[in-house]
């Protein structure tokens, strides 16, 4: 098994505003191995980019992490000064978000972009060098005619090209950890294809990890080796793909698997939907987050929050926090 | 399929073109976003339109209102051709198709109340006394399933889900029968899309509708269309119900399409294999042969597709390809 290459301990990220302290990430750990796909699965306001931009120290105020630890290579990059971690940003980690548009400056070229990326880690590159290692990523993700397409900007870009920029930033000083964050959903589904395609061949050749954000369960079946689900702040059940897809420690997964229409299968009955929404997260239930929701609460679930219970399923580690995860899994 | 009683809208080689003037002196340029479209939608049906951003489902179903208006072609809504109607006719018609945006936080007014929001059409089109209209709006809020004590709330108080259901409202207080729904669940979460298309497929139950359902996402297309066309730079490449289209798909595009769709179940994709499309989708201005030429693995180098645009023929019962070579590209599919 590949070696440890990020390591989240208890990490906690509170915004705090006029209606409240929320907890978009509560007290969450977890570890990576290089080469890893991780998928990390969640609806809007579960929690999902904040732990994102935990990670990577991006949390802006009224946000803030109040507690928790972050080591990657087995460095500690938590607590480092701003300008420590933007040299870890960009050269060990690379960051891709949904919406390049926001994420790109408008009035710079698309050749200087990835140029000062490139040279902002390293100095002793000079401009001609860092130019033709521009047009090399370009390339590399496939945008035609890298040369002439330099000169141009973001808005002459289309969506799918941009997105293909953001990636090719995020790779120019080959960084052991990508974290994407709905990389794809505001492209189509052809170039969809065409960008997961290209994050695989990345993992398979220089075995970067990544840290997908996604809400598309098939993106999570088809791309990653493990997952991990997020309802409130929380990671409610964490295993490998194989074995989410076959059972479901969580009944909010279970619940999330059964309410996609699945293309490969025609089905006409109404879809299995989760009743009500996402609790608020300066207000969450006292016992589990998701019993309001769920079909099987019991008095223990709206009275207790349930600790993680470490299981093992067909030889495959589940990780799960319900009362009854345990139960869940046996039948 | 000919004209017969039973279909409530016909639309006719419906074209819409936008000229784009780049300045004065350069010459105009002509983007055909609807390039001759023909179909026809049965009563009590739910026809889907698909297609990528860009290939022109959006303003085809603007045309379809008339909330733009199409450069040429026809569309017939219960034996009416809109384009001869003059505009108190149209408006009095509009009062029986309806259309539901994607974005329900841009298409609530934010300083209106729900009740107010639901009210509105019932206003304009000057129906009923004020305790008539509010009996009406309380009865379409229950039948979207919100609640009485929501109807002096404003809609920044809402959830997605919830506004989303108030858009509903909207179209259905008149009592249409032709509901456009475009992208009505593609800015919602997952858990809360399975609740929205089961109350679309309830009301249309209850209340006989017939939908338009523009949408992107195949898998929820297939779930909830009965016929479908696909689009691609403002044309139909293929036209056929729910299963066919689904199960034996003839054109490279909805092959392509279909083989794009990550399917929720690990290792099945890597059996069935993938096409991946070439490139993006093009501006179409001027053209000659296929407009998919340019990305389709089978026409590509072939001297028929430069030259001759396809017609949409049939090949199959209700099923119609645009194709010269369809079902070449096949991918395996359960």
């Amino acid at each position: 098994m590949d070696e440890v290459l990020l390591s989240v301990r208890g990490l906690r990220t509170e915004f705090v505003t006029r209606d409240g302290v929320f907890a978009a990430v509560r007290d969450v750990s977890f570890e990576l191995r290089r080469g890893e796909k991780l998928g990390i699965v969640g609806e809007s306001g579960s929690g999902k980019s904040a732990l994102a931009l935990s990670i990577v120290g991006l949390i802006e105020p009224p946000g803030r992490v109040v507690a928790g630890e972050v080591e990657l290579n087995g460095r500690r990059i938590s607590g480092l000064p701003d300008r420590q971690l933007q040299l870890v940003r960009g050269k060990e980690v690379g960051l891709i978000f949904q919406d390049p548009m926001a994420a790109l400056d408008p009035v710079k070229s698309i050749g200087d972009q990835i140029v000062e990326g490139i040279r902002r880690h390293r100095r002793h590159l000079g401009r001609r060098e860092a130019r033709r290692l521009a047009i090399e990523l370009l390339r590399e993700v496939q945008v035609p005619f890298a040369e002439r397409r330099l000169a141009d900007y973001p808005h002459q870009y289309s969506g799918g090209m941009r997105q293909r920029v953001m990636i090719a930033i995020a790779l120019a000083n080959e960084p052991d950890l990508i974290i994407a964050d709905e990389p794809t959903t505001a492209l189509d589904v052809t170039t969809q294809a065409q960008v997961l395609d290209l994050l695989d061949r990345l993992v398979s050749e220089r075995r970067t990890a990544i840290i997908l954000i996604t809400h598309n369960l098939g993106i999570v079946a088809e791309f990653c080796d493990s997952v991990h689900v997020m309802y409130a702040g929380r990671f409610v059940e964490r295993t490998t793909v194989e074995q989410l897809f076959r059972a479901q420690a969580h009944p909010y997964t279970e619940a999330l698997l059964r309410s996609v229409p699945r293309p490969d299968r025609l089905q006409r009955g109404p879809l299995p939907s989760i009743p009500g929404f996402p609790p608020s997260l300066a207000h969450l239930p006292p016992g589990c987050s998701f019993a309001p929701r769920c079909p099987a609460a019991q008095e223990i679930c709206r009275d207790r929050a349930p600790a993680t219970v470490e299981l093992v399923s067909e030889s495959t580690p589940v990780l799960a926090e319900c009362h009854f995860a345990r139960e869940r899994l046996r039948t | 399929m000919s004209r017969d009683q039973a279909s409530l809208l016909q639309v006719e080689a419906l074209e819409k073109r936008f000229v784009i003037r780049r300045g004065p002196w350069s010459r105009p340029l002509v983007i055909r976003a609807v390039d001759g479209v023909s179909f026809q939608v049965a009563r009590g049906e739910t026809f889907g339109l698909v297609g990528e951003s860009g290939c022109g489902k959006s303003t085809l179903a603007r045309c379809l209102l008339r909330l733009i208006e199409p450069t040429a072609g026809r569309v017939i809504f219960d034996g009416v051709d809109l384009g001869r109607l003059r505009p108190p006719e149209m408006r009095a018609l509009r009062r029986r198709m309806q259309i539901v945006f994607q974005d329900p936080f841009a298409s609530l007014d934010p300083r209106m109340s729900i009740a107010q929001i639901v009210e509105e059409p019932l206003f304009v089109h000057g129906i009923g006394s004020r305790e008539e209209r509010q009996a009406q709006v309380d009865a379409t809020l229950e039948l979207v399933g919100i609640e009485a004590t929501y109807r002096d709330r404003r809609p920044h108080e809402l959830s997605g889900g919830q506004r989303q259901r108030i858009a509903i409202a909207r179209a259905l207080v008149l009592r249409p029968e032709l509901v456009v729904l475009d992208e009505p669940i593609s800015a919602l979460d997952v858990s809360i899309q399975a609740q929205v298309l089961n109350l679309l497929r309830d009301l249309q139950e209850q209340l006989g509708l017939t939908y338009v359902f523009i949408v992107h996402d195949l898998a929820i297309a297939e779930y909830f269309c009965d016929r479908l066309a696909v689009l691609y730079l403002g044309a139909v490449m293929e036209l056929a119900g729910r299963e066919e289209l689904f199960r034996r798909p003839l054109h490279p595009y909805t092959n392509a399409l279909l083989s794009g769709v990550p399917i929720p179940e690990p290792g099945r994709r890597r059996r069935q294999g993938r096409i991946i499309l070439e490139g993006e989708v093009p501006v179409l201005t001027d053209h000659r042969g296929c407009r998919f030429r340019s990305r389709c693995p089978v026409g590509k180098d072939r001297e028929r597709c430069a030259e001759v645009e396809p017609r949409l023929e049939e090949r199959g019962p209700g099923h119609r390809v645009a194709c010269h070579f369809p079902g070449e590209l096949v991918t395996a599919r359960p």
